[in-house]
């Protein structure tokens, strides 16, 4: 039986990039599960890692933290992360911790794969 | 603290238990009359107390406890406090503070988090052991107590 503290994750190739849609809340019992998967994603080093949070309508400090770490990986190998879709919620906390200036982030996933 | 408080809830120190404080806490919220995104900010505020005592009061240790006690301001500053006590790993109360935010890597957002949310924040060292956090929420929507709100029929 899979565990509920696991995040179903989409996966798409498009180009050069790389569409990851998380479903769910996204807290401390559920960020080690997206860690796992979104480690697996960067195993080829996509130029593009995009990040559509559309079915996510919320997400702690725990995922944002493994959004930065995977946002580090990316640099690490001239690649780059975008979000899209981002719930209010969810982009408010972006705001108060003053990530929304680091990420890129855009309304849409057709805006993110023009990115 | 002299009244009672309204909901006095014990959780273990399990991640698993963050969904549901933070949708009592939400709820609560919402009766007594704040808006949703407040309601929303309310909720994050715990789960990021509650996420700070799981991985530094108790290191991760998963039967540990941690209780939650809420009240409704009532007066000339309507609102919500929120007590979080556990019986974790101490320190100065001065010592608890965020990262400096231009320094981007993960995690050490909670408190700034809680601070940014909250109106009042207030860390302390229990006498039996462990640690409490007070944060109180005023709600500028409403000046009056969830009579006010009116429920579908």
């Amino acid at each position: 039986m899979a565990s509920t503290d696991d995040v179903p994750v989409e996966f798409e190739q498009q180009g050069d990039a790389v569409v990851l849609r998380p479903s769910g809340e996204i807290d401390l019992a559920r960020s080690p599960s997206l860690r796992t998967t979104i480690s697996r994603a960067q195993t080829d080093k996509p130029r593009r890692l995009i990040f559509d949070l559309t079915e996510v309508p919320y997400m702690d400090s725990s995922g944002v933290a493994t959004l930065v770490e995977a946002m580090q990986v990316a640099r690490r190998y001239h690649g780059s992360v975008i979000l899209c879709g981002l719930h209010e919620r969810v982009r408010s906390i972006f705001e108060i911790a003053r990530l929304d200036m680091v990420f890129k982030i855009v309304d849409s996933l057709d805006e993110a794969l023009l990115a | 603290m002299t009244a009672d408080p309204h909901v006095k809830i014990d959780m273990l120190s399990q991640p698993r238990y963050l969904a549901g404080a933070r949708a009592m806490i939400a709820s609560v919220a919402r009766r007594l009359g704040f808006r949703e995104a407040d309601c929303a900010h309310v909720a994050l505020a715990l789960d990021e107390a509650l996420c700070n005592v799981i991985k530094h009061g108790y290191g991760k240790r998963e039967d540990e406890h941690i209780w939650i006690s809420v009240w409704p301001l009532e007066g000339q500053c309507c609102g919500i406090r929120i007590l979080i006590e556990d019986r974790g790993r101490q320190v100065e109360p001065s010592e608890i503070r965020s990262r400096q935010l231009d320094d981007i890597r993960p995690g050490g957002l909670g408190v700034h988090i809680i601070s940014q949310v909250m109106d009042r924040v207030q860390y302390d060292k229990r006498d039996g052991g462990g640690m409490s956090l007070l944060m109180e929420k005023h709600n500028a929507a409403e000046q009056s107590m969830p009579q006010a709100r009116k429920e579908p029929a």
